[in-house]
């Protein structure tokens, strides 16, 4: 198994890259640290919406999940006291996972503007829950204390960012292995024509709905790193449907063309907010929005395809 | 039954409201296939130009009345600024993209006009309260209400009439109306279609406009107005029918008195109840509740 999948040049490559980031994540200053975690967090998410894009479908409900995953951290600890990463993050892809594979029931059925407004629907509902519910935090939402890993308390940030690093080249090898399965190869052929897979003896629905379950999983998962990294859970900055639109941001900013591109393009984006926000304060949705309009307009394939521009120049140069 | 008849009446005012915002969404859906996320920022900035119009008014000792030419006008302003910058600058290239993609940017451009109010108007919330206060109150079933909501009811239906008018009833409703049904075959019998896609984005986002606008004397204009509306119209637009400007009344009303009811009687279930709805009518009848049969094209 592991050689099988260390025969894959992509694979190696993204080792050796989270590799090299866990490296030079000891140099960095707690606030680089923290806003690569959240980018990290992001691009879990965006992994999971890369695998439903390559088949044509946008979600703008990935909110529910990231925001179940995130309460699922903080309601585990404040019902059992529970702070273990493993206990934590398993909590946050069971429940998100859960309701994935129940709400894909319905949600395979659906193509284009209507999956994305049905996913926006089942996301706003949890949000609406949220929002009202005292027990719950309402909108203040509440906070979530340190994570132990395997009983023991870290001093630093560092050991939870190396864990997530981890997280993050487990999940991006998952993925790839899938993609390279009967069942992943068929991502691309579901866009393209679902007839044509229909006639070939598969069920375009399955392949669907296992996507669908894969990607709410990873979301799941993703809020769960989010609200470890951020120490608070809130429905505003986690289940809204704002939080939906800059995933789906996000997985156009970085591109289809690699299971990478995601933890660039995230951790790109949370770089620029940040750098937005501190350059101007009052206008950094403008920077980000118009960094989104110009990516549509003069990088459709997004930044991922910078890579293939050097590689294209090395052709040359051969 | 003096609850019963709160609750109809909040809910009716609440629907006209959400009726002028969302007929705006359905006609740019309906004609130009385009969900536009947008339209929050058309409302935002509706609501921010009549606020500040009408404060500056005040200031210069014009009547309080006159609050209600400045409505208007800034609605039109927006709408026709905006929308004809927007159609012609960006959409118009985007027009050959997958839909998904075009909705995507219209959420870059909602972030952007966000963003472009704040520059513009500052972040301190604005209040015209003047042409509230000029129409006063009146009691109504033994509770003192305020007539300004009231008018809501008045200028939806005027909003409706208008539309189905113009729909109906002119030359440009059934040149509308055949570029709604066959794009091409439009094309081919010298429609200017590109001439209808402008108009038709302009006079969506001057509806948007003026419901922010029309809006805004009985809230406080401040940063964000925009973000929850957009979803409460998806939501009216989706239940009724993507599309269909009856739809639209009839999911602004179910929402408007759904929202009234889970208010006054089920506070904690406010949004929650409308998206419930929002999802079950997306999962039972995907055209939308009251929307027509369609032939299916080959």
């Amino acid at each position: 198994m592991i050689r099988s999948a260390l025969s894959d040049a992509t694979i190696r490559w993204t080792i050796a890259g989270f590799l090299v980031l866990a490296l030079v994540g000891t140099l960095f200053p707690n606030w680089i640290l923290n806003n690569t975690m959240f980018g990290l967090a992001y691009g879990l998410a965006v992994l999971g919406l890369l695998l439903l894009w390559r088949t044509g479908l946008v979600s703008f409900g990935h909110a529910l999940y990231f925001g179940m995953g995130a309460y699922a951290v903080a309601l585990l600890e404040r019902y059992t006291g529970a702070t273990d990463i493993v206990m934590r993050l398993g909590a946050a892809m069971t429940v998100a996972g859960g309701t994935g594979f129940v709400l894909g029931f319905v949600l395979r059925h659906y193509r284009g503007i209507f999956f994305a407004m049905l996913s926006m629907a089942f996301s706003m509902v949890l949000y609406g829950v949220l929002v009202k519910t005292e027990a719950l935090g309402s909108t203040d939402g509440f906070s979530v204390s340190q994570t132990t890993i395997l009983g023991w308390q870290p001093q630093s940030k560092y050991p939870l960012f190396l864990a997530i690093v981890g997280l993050c080249v487990i999940a991006t090898t998952g993925v790839q292995l899938y993609l390279h399965s009967a069942l992943g190869h068929l991502t691309t052929s579901v866009r393209d024509n679902e007839i044509r897979v229909e006639y070939l003896g598969y069920s375009v629905a399955t392949a669907i709905h296992v996507k669908y379950v894969i990607s709410a999983a990873l979301a799941g998962v993703a809020g769960g790193v989010m609200a470890m990294a951020l120490g608070q859970v809130d429905p505003d900055s986690m289940v809204n449907w704002t939080v939906s639109g800059e995933l789906v941001f996000i997985t156009i900013m970085a591109g289809p063309g690699s299971v990478v591109a995601p933890f660039i393009g995230a951790i790109t984006f949370e770089f620029l907010r940040t750098f937005a926000f501190e350059l101007a304060p009052h206008a950094w949705q403008l920077i980000v929005g118009g960094t989104l309009l110009g990516i549509i307009f003069f990088m459709p394939e997004g930044l991922w395809s910078l890579t293939r521009l050097i590689s294209r120049k090395r052709e040359k140069v051969r | 039954m003096q609850t019963t008849f709160t609750i109809l009446l909040d809910g009716l005012s609440y629907a006209s409201y959400l009726f002028i915002v969302s007929v705006g969404l359905t006609i740019i859906f309906g004609v130009m296939k385009i969900l536009n996320v947008a339209h929050g920022g058309f409302y935002a900035w509706g609501a921010y130009s009549a606020a500040y119009a009408i404060g500056l008014a005040a200031d210069l000792g014009f009547p309080d009345w006159f609050g209600f030419v400045l409505i208007g006008l800034s609605s039109m302003g927006v709408g026709l600024v905006l929308g004809l910058l927007i159609e012609r600058l960006i959409l118009r290239r985007l027009y050959d993209h997958e839909e998904v993609i075009i909705i995507l940017a219209t959420f870059g451009l909602f972030l952007v006009l966000e963003d472009l109010i704040l520059l513009v108007f500052g972040v301190n919330p604005y209040f015209a309260y003047q042409p509230m206060v000029f129409l006063g109150s009146v009691e109504l079933g033994g509770i003192l209400r305020d007539v300004y909501s009231l008018t809501l009811l008045g200028l939806a239906a005027l909003v409706a009439f208008a539309c189905w008018y113009a729909l109906d009833r002119t030359k440009w409703g059934k040149i509308l109306t055949t570029v709604i049904y066959d794009r091409e075959i439009s094309l081919a019998i010298g429609i200017n279609v590109n001439a209808v896609f402008v108009w038709t984005f302009v006079a969506g986002a001057t509806l948007g406009a003026l419901g922010g606008a029309y809006i805004s004397p009985t809230l406080s204009v401040a940063p964000g107005i925009g973000i929850d509306i957009i979803v409460l119209s998806f939501a009216v637009v989706v239940i009724g029918g993507m599309g269909s400007i009856p739809g639209a009344l009839i999911g602004a009303l179910m929402v408007g008195i759904l929202r009234a009811v889970a208010v006054h009687k089920f506070p904690e279930f406010e949004l929650f109840v409308i998206f419930v709805v929002m999802a079950a009518v997306l999962m039972v009848r995907p055209e939308g509740l009251f929307a027509p049969v369609k032939a299916r094209r080959i």
